[in-house]
């Protein structure tokens, strides 16, 4: 069994937390520490972003954080090394690389499957590589045993969602509005109606993310989603932070967001 | 070869091109790509589309045989298809029109564009203001300076013009910004993009709305010459102007095509806009072709005088005509271009864009190695109005 399909097993019904950073934010140095903080803090599931120059789906805060990275070089080949250093301790947490296409176009799929796989990498969501476009690198990664996570939007028809389910592996992630990462105007309602929906013909679990500020919201999307994903929020408290508070600001509020979804 | 029919029914030339987006986008294109192949069959649309071209943008335009320029460089002889004469100022209006058409027939009342020199904002403006529709146009905050008039051009054709701080401050971050508007406001918006490029169907929307141009010039040059052209040329940023007078050319035999990247301060110094002459395929704004970037994927920043041309990545159809080698391209480089601008300026009384002026360049450089009666083409995409205070600036004369 795969470490989020074993993750979501061991939760049986309970919701899982899946905290976004972006690799190298604020150092690279920084970055594995933070990943065991955040699974310390409860943390099921780690989306950590690979930074990428020209970040067209994000807002305004993630984009900043993949400029702080990116101002220290930080390529998809050391977010790989920082997943291979934080797998020496800890061999249970799923890892999923969020990122765009084109610095894994540029290592090559084949290598970078491999690579990915060596390194302890159990999903990865490329925002900018729908269905249509994947077959080459799902292929690739599905033979290292990672997961190709796709995305669902409010946006997407019924044929596509029975498409996309076809072709999705460990989870879903269902982005809850229209809009870029860290967007302030998520309608839980709705949410709720269109994962009813989604439920009739996706079978895997389904993570919401964007636009989840809060404990409060954060608890309500529980009530409707198996997994409640938040990134903007999370990199907008390492923002704030100095290199010697970051772990600290950034374990409190997933330790409260986990305690509202419990 | 076969005829050519590019893109297949997912936006592929070869292996450039599909539809490389989030999934929040990916209704909207496919809700275009549907109405514009019932627009595209249906002849009330393109009998509007041209009724505008005729009547609002001047066309067609002219032909002009350069003389005094040719004569001076004592080989083939240069022509210029008159882009520049457009209403606008430019060849962007061609496909402003067709899309500003494909906006109203979705009854989509608000449209977006990014521009890089301006002119694409200004087209977009232009047929917002004639038709109605509320327009929002984002520019690179560095392109906002130095392209001041094109910015007052827009607000006073009533746009709303938003700098974007972002990145590298210029073309392909106003594209991830228009990028994020749409994806925000999908549902009342329209995005009008400025080049052959994006995700399907725009590449081959964008061309088939500028076609224009060499579908002209395959008549005109009959009447003026007797014959096509032995080679056309046009300068090659996204693509547009490009595309639209290379493809009505792809299946005559015979014609070379040439296509032309900003050199910038030359390819050797890594300070260019040269990705078709230098880059490696990779994916950025929806689409997959050559692209400027480092080796771990991470997307360069470009240099070159002209605005328009700054930009790292080239229309998906141009990167499989080069690997088919239908089209071949070359870089001219800021200096090779600015003396293209004064000599055209001198000889023909003519002001072209920077943009154009690499074409231009090339024509000026490869005419004299070729004999008197060859006949190279150049699309003289715009004017140059926009670029007084650029070429005044590295002249070191204050306005």
């Amino acid at each position: 069994m795969s470490r989020i399909a074993a993750t979501f097993a061991r939760l049986s019904g309970q919701k899982a937390l899946i905290p976004y950073i972006t690799a190298g934010d604020p150092h690279p140095d920084l970055t594995v520490e933070l990943m065991h903080g955040l699974v310390d803090a409860g943390a099921d599931i780690i989306e950590l972003g690979v930074p990428f120059s020209d970040p067209m789906a994000d807002g305004p805060v993630i984009q900043r954080a993949a400029e702080r990275a990116l101002a220290h070089n930080v390529s998809l080949r050391d977010v790989l090394k920082m997943v291979a250093e934080f797998r020496k301790t800890n061999t249970d947490t799923p890892v999923v690389l969020m990122g765009y296409l084109n610095p894994v176009v540029a290592m090559g799929y084949t290598e970078f499957a491999r690579a990915a796989h060596a390194a302890g990498v159990d999903g990865v969501l490329s925002v900018d590589c729908p269905p249509e476009e994947s077959e080459e690198l799902a292929t690739e990664l599905e033979a290292q045993g990672i997961d190709p996570i796709f995305l669902l939007a409010p946006t997407t028809p019924e044929a596509r969602i029975v498409e996309i389910a076809r072709h999705a592996r460990g989870y879903v992630y269902y982005v809850s509005l229209k809009g870029v990462t860290g967007a302030a105007n998520l309608d839980i309602a709705d949410v709720g109606r269109k994962i009813a929906r989604l439920r009739e013909h996706i079978a895997l679990p389904i993570g919401v993310g964007f636009g989840i500020r809060d404990a409060e919201t954060a608890r309500a999307i529980a009530g409707v989603a198996d997994a409640v994903v938040v990134g903007s929020r999370l990199v907008q408290e390492i923002e704030a932070a100095t290199p010697e508070t970051a772990r600290e600001r950034l374990t409190r509020l997933v330790a409260e967001l986990k305690s509202a979804i419990r | 070869m076969d005829r050519y029919d590019l893109p297949d029914a997912h936006g592929h030339f070869g292996p450039y091109g599909g539809v490389y987006v989030a999934e929040t986008l990916m209704a909207a294109l496919a809700e275009l790509n549907e109405e514009y192949a019932r627009a595209k069959a249906d002849p009330a649309f393109w009998q509007e589309y041209h009724y505008e071209l005729k009547h609002y943008v001047g066309r067609p335009s002219p032909i002009y045989h350069a003389k005094r320029l040719s004569e001076k460089l004592g080989g083939a002889q240069i022509y210029l298809k008159r882009e520049d004469l457009n209403h606008t100022g430019a060849h962007k209006v061609n496909n402003t029109i067709g899309q500003a058409l494909l906006a109203r027939r979705m009854g989509k009342k608000r449209v977006i564009a990014e521009t890089g020199a301006g002119q694409h904002g200004v087209a977009s403006a232009t047929v917002a203001a004639r038709y109605g529709m509320e327009c929002v146009v984002y520019m690179g905050a560095e392109d906002v300076k130095r392209q001041a008039p094109n910015v007052y051009r827009m607000k006073l054709l009533g746009a709303t013009v938003v700098p974007v701080e972002s990145g590298t401050k210029t073309l392909k971050d106003a594209l991830n910004e228009a990028m994020r508007d749409w994806v925000s406001n999908v549902d009342n918006t329209f995005y009008i993009l400025g080049t052959a490029a994006g995700p399907h169907p725009y590449p081959m929307l964008v061309r088939d709305f500028q076609t224009v141009i060499g579908e002209e010039s395959k008549v005109q040059m009959p009447e003026m010459i007797g014959r096509q052209p032995d080679v056309v040329v046009a300068c090659v940023g996204g693509g547009s102007n490009a595309i639209g007078m290379f493809y009505p050319y792809i299946d005559v035999p015979g014609v070379r095509i040439v296509g032309v990247e900003a050199g910038g301060d030359g390819i050797e110094t890594g300070r260019h806009a040269a990705p078709l002459s230098v880059g490696t395929p990779g994916v950025l704004h929806g689409f997959k072709s050559y692209l400027m970037q480092d080796e771990n994927g991470q997307v360069s920043g470009t240099h070159s005088v002209s605005a328009g041309l700054d930009y790292p990545g080239v229309g998906p159809e141009h990167s499989y005509l080069k690997d088919i080698g239908r089209a071949e391209y070359d870089a001219i480089n800021d200096d090779e271009a600015m003396n293209a601008f004064h000599d055209l300026c001198h000889l023909e009384g003519i002001i072209p864009a920077l943009e154009s002026s690499h074409a231009l360049a090339w024509a000026i450089k490869h005419a004299p190695t070729m004999d008197k009666d060859k006949v190279i083409l150049v699309n003289l995409s715009g004017r140059g109005d926009k670029d007084i205070n650029t070429v005044a600036a590295l002249s070191g004369i204050t306005l």
